[in-house]
């Protein structure tokens, strides 16, 4: 179950046909109380008189799905079809309650911008702590750290605490800490509104190198052209379920016929 | 490459819970070592005499519970290394535990984003608690030489006595967390429970003025023989017995697997409750 903590990618060429991430008939139901018991007394009553009611919601049914090394996949769908809680199941957050995840390369989630972060520390000690939270160790930050600093543009507040951020500064931070080594697979859920314009394309284009250099890419959004712009693939979930998976151009008219 | 590469994760591949979150805490060692140094040096930033608070902090106690209690326990002799000897055992317990309810609860949040080992929140607020408990020695054996005392060799018993009652704040650190993520009343209710646990433990007074027939009480409370394991070298100058050291010892191997089983057990439905 260990993640090799080295960043990878020596071969440049696309395996096609490598699976990278698959999952089998998953599903996730999350039990939802009909009420919401707190207390220990109120559970002990009605547990004994066997009151305790749940709902099952199935966030996710019989999901099937190999994602292939070097691909980078698109998940589209409306709220509460489900998307983030492929993306829980594929970063280990949750554990599938059927079926099956296997993941055959690290992962770096996109932390959301700024989680993890300590207002009193500096930004500094910040790169550190979070890239720690992405289970990388010090030597692997003292290779990236300077790196971290020239891209985020912040090299004359790094040793300032993070309070005296904007969160435009928040913001270039986390997206740097975050995408500092090469990722194996790289998990992006609906964020790329970071920072102004010219930041932003800074994004695009660090991510574009990535995939150009093997990455796996997962993005998670609502803004169908550049999901259309940037997949290889697209999944169309519904429900929880997979309405179509395929070409970009073609899921993603179907989606919006869907939706008229 | 290999097409039959072995999976770095398998969501259907879990057979011992409690054994793969050891290997897992080893691999997040560094984060460790980073929340550690996060819960220290962020609690002082803003004050001007920073981390020198965790020995006065204790000082502070021991100079008012002297003023308040001397007189009335006047058997107790050097008073001031008595209480302190038990109050960095006890502070060190009630801030451990604290620490690892609030600290799984704030990590909540993280825990719904990115996998991390989920013990990491309750062995880091254990990690903080013990750091400050190693450097309120410092006070404790400044006092000593304050007031006079003798220092005896047994201080060197003072690891193992250290160790005994980390195991035992961790494996109940861990019970209590757990239970806090399902009943979020269990953080307030332990609040009042640590209260009434202190002054049902000779922490403040001595224990010749323990009715007799209150201590069978006090033989089933774990911390009466904690307690006793720092007391009885730094403050008597002798080292614990078998007799004193068994309930010690079966007390913490015991808390610390009971609580680790039971963690981990559940450790897979956080992310679904928090």
């Amino acid at each position: 179950m260990l993640i090799e903590s080295k960043p990878l990618l020596s071969q440049k060429a696309k395996l096609n046909s490598e699976p990278i991430i698959t999952l089998q008939d998953v599903s996730v139901a999350y039990r939802v109380p009909k009420e919401r018991i707190g207390t220990f007394k109120e559970y002990a009553i009605r547990t004994l008189q066997r009151k305790v009611q749940f709902n099952k919601f199935l966030a996710l049914k019989d999901v099937s799905v190999t994602i292939n090394r070097g691909e980078v996949f698109g998940i589209i769908g409306n709220n509460g079809a489900g998307k983030s809680t492929m993306l829980k199941v594929i970063s280990r957050v949750l554990r599938p309650t059927e079926g099956r995840v296997q993941l055959f390369g690290k992962i770096a989630p996109l932390l959301e911008l700024g989680a993890g972060f300590h207002p009193e520390l500096t930004g500094r000690e910040n790169v550190y702590l979070n890239g720690a939270l992405l289970g990388y160790d010090q030597d692997e930050m003292d290779t990236v750290f300077e790196e971290i600093v020239e891209f985020s543009e912040l090299r004359e507040f790094i040793d300032a605490p993070l309070r005296t951020y904007s969160s435009g500064m928040y913001a270039r931070l986390g997206f740097a800490v975050a995408t500092a080594h090469v990722p194996e697979i790289l998990i992006v859920d609906e964020i790329l509104s970071v920072g102004d314009e010219a930041f932003q394309r800074k994004c695009n284009e660090r991510m574009q190198s990535y995939q150009e250099q093997g990455s796996t890419v997962l993005i998670v959004s609502h803004g169908l052209a550049k999901i259309q712009d940037m997949c290889n693939r697209v999944l169309w979930l519904d429900h929880g379920q997979v309405q179509m998976i395929g070409d970009p151009a073609e899921v993603i008219e179907a989606y919006r016929r869907s939706n008229q | 490459m290999n097409t039959i590469t072995k999976p770095v994760y398998d969501s259907a591949a879990n057979t011992s819970p409690a054994l793969t979150e050891i290997q897992e805490l080893k691999h997040y060692r560094y984060l460790l070592k980073q929340l550690v140094r996060r819960d220290i040096v962020a609690r002082y930033k803003r004050s001007a005499l920073g981390v020198a608070w965790t020995m006065l902090n204790p000082l502070g106690t021991m100079l008012i519970m002297t003023f308040v209690f001397s007189n009335l326990f006047k058997s107790v002799q050097s008073y001031p290394v008595y209480i302190l000897s038990g109050l960095i055992a006890w502070n060190f317990f009630a801030q451990g535990t604290n620490a690892s309810m609030s600290g799984l609860v704030w990590g909540g949040s993280l825990m719904q984003r990115i996998y991390l080992p989920r013990t990491i929140f309750g062995v880091s607020a254990i990690g903080t608690a013990l750091v400050n408990l190693l450097l309120s020695i410092i006070p404790l054996l400044l006092v000593m030489v304050i007031t006079q005392t003798t220092i005896h060799l047994t201080v060197l018993f003072l690891p193992i006595s250290i160790l005994l009652l980390t195991a035992f704040a961790l494996g109940f650190g861990l019970l209590l967390s757990a239970l806090a993520i399902f009943f979020p009343d269990v953080a307030e209710m332990y609040q009042i429970v640590l209260m009434a646990w202190m002054y049902l433990t000779p922490v403040i007074y001595p224990e010749e003025i323990i009715p007799a027939q209150f201590m069978t009480i006090y033989r089933i409370n774990p911390m009466y023989w904690m307690l006793k394991m720092f007391r009885m070298p730094v403050y008597e100058g002798v080292i614990p017995g078998l007799q004193d050291l068994w309930p010690a010892l079966a007390w913490s191997v015991g808390m610390l697997i009971v609580g680790w089983l039971f963690f981990t057990s559940r450790s897979d439905e956080y992310a679904y409750r928090v």
